[in-house]
């Protein structure tokens, strides 16, 4: 077992953010979840421990929180976490914290979202109320602050949103004037769905400078005409507190303001990126939890004389929840990877480096946001189905799972916002020069004109699904080229292609993290049953996916061309969508056996 | 004070066990280890004697390359050293070559005293502790429910057969941990990540001036001659009917099938 390897000397060796859309890379290149270390495996069993003994057991009080709004049941988890440390794994060492490496950090967030809303009470802190200091501070400010987050001596919250602003985030009202001293801001406004608003200590406050210079800075929750409102009444995440905030002519020091003026959407979307990239460690961690649940009650729960696990109908759902949970463990990781490595030889307090590294995978960011909080989606839905009637009922964990589950569509941007997000990062690096995506389409269109080749398939494990892989980034690309020809300029008005494209190229990389996975535990080891298990789900996951991938070509290619043009597109897609099917029925009643047999994931365990 | 404390790789207890093609080891293959459930007891304790008195504490273990990854997880549990002992060429199934071969390295260790779970989950021979003890020539109290150290002297208490035992031994002495003797904590992960920079060595019986003649199989007192699963569990029937029938039924099958009656 291997942690990540470390980084190349040079940036050029890295591959490059959204690539996968246009070349192929060897198993050995990509980190899997076989690859954590030992210190890995440790730092997640210790949270697991922290969330089985002390955050699950107190469940029920969490979630009544809210209706009295004394949330000091969640303060002082918060602080027993800081005491393991779960609080301080982005901190550099320097300002006390344990600079934890991004797997790592996702692994600890896979682990902590098995609590339900108490994970959003500790990523709000820990992630985007932190993470701005950590990233935008001055030493001062990181001196002064974050040994305090990290200790959990204070708790942060992020008040990015506001009543009239949501995915519109530059669009805030909430306005800061310098006073005639020259040495406060006086902050006026209202912000929304304040996370840890309840009890935050600190707020990252973001508002427009002269109303015009969107700007962050760090207010006091004791800084006078500083309130909250009343908890909102959410659906879900009730052991979480949501609040306005209230800012009433608030004197902020102007030593406070973080960053520069007028830069304060770097912070935002940089926060974001980052919340994006923990969130898909997070919905495998929820995910894993609710099929436990479910496999568990599948096999106790008898209709007709039989475990209603014994019924197709509910293997079906068990084994697509297997397939769709490996996938985005799959990607989700492999990303951790790739994140890992760029930032290998950074320091921990070279916030432009780690940024940019970030940055540099934001699309696929975007896609573990989207795809992980959807797979959550599913997950949660047929987790309640399979319980029928008992899943409607509050007395069942899976009710709470699914309420719970549906934020993660809406915050750290909405899924649609990610999606139009994709594909204008996508041209905008093509447009740069920094990926050939142009080069590519033309590829395409050649290969076309050309003529099918009949190139037999070799017969190496999953080089059916290669070659589907390899021929779905072919329809990705072709799809872009017929937009882009038709739009040019404006094709960032035209969202339904947009998403569409974006829908396509979400399951290239899903496809692909399945496969590489399954392949590299085939090379390696062959022998366990790990590695039947991962070329099961990723067969079930690649033949759904290819059907899918034509369908959504198909639907949107008459928007994009006509007459002679769209023929030779659709029968492009005809031609790349082609794949000999499996017998998916076999392979989901596998799965769900598995699952049935572990209690619940079988893939992979810490 | 000086604390030692042996632990043993075990199959995690839900482990699917499978018999190897040898017909006397189990299969390997998915198999993932773990500390002995009891050596956890053990090793807690270890790590809060030496909060509470002073010391060091270091964490032997003797087997192959499942070890060194449990050694690292005693080491982030407080322990402060570890010694892994190399199982190759030890006769690893017989408790007494075992034995011998952790008195010997314990003598070169020279703890005030010496922490084991009261027996080791899967093999459950409840020996080593006792002929390590034996070897040392040092007193040996086990299931130990709970312990006071004085100043060279030890107080215990062990359960027995309906109560409890409360025994005193001077030390060094060897101690089998109980359930319950203390609540084992999960480690930080600042100690997690600590843990790697503490020193972990690897040595062999040779070591320790041990030869092949005393601990390798030739010496081996004890062979596993064959692993057998437990036959599987039968299904359950559902006898039917009025109660005279249930009765007719239930009675045939106690005397014909069961043969009970």
């Amino acid at each position: 077992m291997s942690a990540p390897r470390p980084a190349p000397k040079t940036t050029a060796a890295y591959p490059k953010g959204g690539s996968f859309l246009l070349e192929m890379v060897s198993p050995q290149d990509v980190f899997t979840p076989e690859d954590f270390n030992d210190e890995q495996r440790l730092i997640a069993k210790t949270t697991a421990d922290f969330v089985n003994q002390e955050v699950l057991p107190n469940m029920e009080k969490l979630e009544e929180q809210y209706k009295t709004g004394d949330f000091s049941l969640t303060v002082n988890l918060l602080r027993k976490a800081a005491d393991i440390g779960l609080l301080s794994g982005d901190i550099p060492a320097k300002y006390g914290g344990l600079e934890l490496d991004k797997v790592c950090q996702m692994l600890v967030s896979e682990f902590i979202s098995r609590s339900g809303g108490f994970s959003v009470s500790l990523g709000g802190h820990t992630g985007i109320g932190t993470w701005p200091i950590t990233y935008f501070g001055t030493p001062e400010q990181k001196a002064y602050y974050l040994p305090k987050l990290g200790s959990g001596e204070w708790l942060a919250a992020y008040a990015l949103s506001e009543p009239g602003s949501g995915s519109d985030a530059l669009g805030a009202r909430t306005k800061a004037v310098l006073n005639e001293e020259g040495t406060h801001y006086i902050l006026n406004g209202t912000k929304m769905w304040i996370s840890n608003a309840g009890f935050a200590d600190i707020f990252i406050v973001f508002c427009k400078v002269d109303g015009e210079k969107f700007s962050a800075f760090i207010v006091h929750r004791d800084y006078p005409g500083v309130s909250t409102g009343k908890e909102e009444n959410k659906m879900g995440i009730h052991s979480s507190s949501t609040r306005q905030l209230i800012l009433e002519n608030v004197p902020v020091p102007k030593e406070n303001l973080l960053g520069e003026i007028g830069k304060g959407h770097l912070i935002a979307f940089n926060c974001l990126n980052l919340g994006r990239y923990k969130l898909g460690g997070g919905v495998v961690g929820g995910a894993k939890s609710i099929l436990e649940h479910t496999a568990k009650y599948a096999m106790e729960r008898k209709q007709f004389d039989r475990p209603i696990g014994s019924f197709g109908a509910i293997k079906y759902k068990i084994g697509e929840m297997v397939a769709r949970i490996y996938a985005t463990e799959s990607m989700s990781y492999r990303t951790a990877g790739l994140i890992h490595n760029i930032l290998a030889d950074v320091d921990a307090d070279d916030a432009e480096r780690i940024l940019k590294g970030i940055e540099e995978y934001a699309i696929e960011c975007s896609i573990m946001k989207v795809y992980g909080s959807e797979m959550l989606g599913y997950v949660a839905d047929e987790a309640v189905q399979t319980f029928g009637g008992y899943g409607y009922s509050e007395e069942y964990p899976v009710a709470r799972a699914y309420r719970d589950a549906r934020i993660n569509r809406i915050f750290e941007g909405t899924n649609e916002i990610n999606r139009l997000l994709i594909p204008g990062m996508l041209l905008k690096r093509g447009m740069r020069g920094e990926l050939p995506i142009m080069q590519a389409v033309q590829n395409v269109l050649d290969e076309l004109l050309a003529g099918p080749s009949f190139d037999e398939v070799e017969d190496t494990p999953l080089a059916k699904e290669r070659k589907a892989i390899v021929d779905c980034k072919k329809i990705a690309l072709l799809i872009a080229g017929a937009a882009v020809q038709k739009y040019g300029q404006k094709l960032s008005e035209e969202q339904e292609v947009l998403i569409a494209f974006s829908d396509i190229a979400m399951d290239v990389f899903a496809m692909e993290s399945s496969y590489l996975r399954a392949l590299k535990l085939h090379q390696g080891r062959l022998h366990e049953i790990t590695t039947r298990d991962a070329l099961a789900a990723t067969q079930v996951f690649i033949n759904d996916a290819v059907g899918r991938i034509e369908l959504t070509a198909r639907r949107i290619l008459p928007t994009l061309s006509e007459g002679d043009n769209l023929r030779i597109q659709l029968a492009a897609v005809k031609r790349f969508s082609k794949y000999d099917l499996v017998d998916t029925v076999q392979l989901r009643r596998y799965l769900a056996e598995r699952a049935f047999e572990v209690r619940g994931y079988p893939v992979f365990s810490i | 004070m000086k604390i030692a404390v042996c632990i043993k790789a075990v199959p995690e207890t839900d482990t699917r066990i499978r018999i190897a093609a040898d017909g006397r080891s189990i299969d390997r293959t998915d198999v993932k280890f773990i500390i002995s459930p009891y050596d956890e007891f053990a090793l807690e304790e270890a790590v809060r004697l030496k909060e509470a008195k002073g010391g060091q504490v270091v964490a032997v273990s003797l087997g192959g390359d499942e070890v060194p990854n449990l050694l690292r997880e005693a080491l982030a549990r407080g322990a402060d050293e570890a010694l892994h002992i190399s199982g190759d060429g030890v006769a690893v199934d017989d408790p007494l070559c075992v034995g011998k071969t952790l008195a010997a390295a314990l003598k070169t260790l020279t703890p005030d005293i010496v922490f084991f779970g009261k027996h080791g989950v899967g093999g459950d021979n409840q020996q080593v502790h006792a002929i390590v003890a034996e070897k040392l020539g040092w007193p040996q109290v086990t299931v130990v429910t709970k312990l006071e150290i004085g100043d060279g002297r030890l107080r215990a208490e062990r359960e027995i057969e309906g109560g409890i035992e409360v025994v005193e031994t001077p030390l060094p002495a060897v101690i089998g941990a109980q359930k319950g003797l203390n609540e084992p904590r999960y480690p930080k992960l600042q100690s997690i990540m600590q843990a790697k920079k503490k020193p972990l060595v690897i040595k062999t019986f040779a070591d320790f001036g041990l030869t092949a003649a005393e601990v390798g199989p030739e010496a081996a007192g004890l062979m596993i001659t064959a692993l057998r699963l437990p036959p599987p569990r039968q299904a359950g029937r559902k006898i039917t009917g009025d109660p005279a029938q249930q009765v007719g039924e239930l009675m045939a099958a106690l005397q014909n099938e069961v043969k009970v009656i």
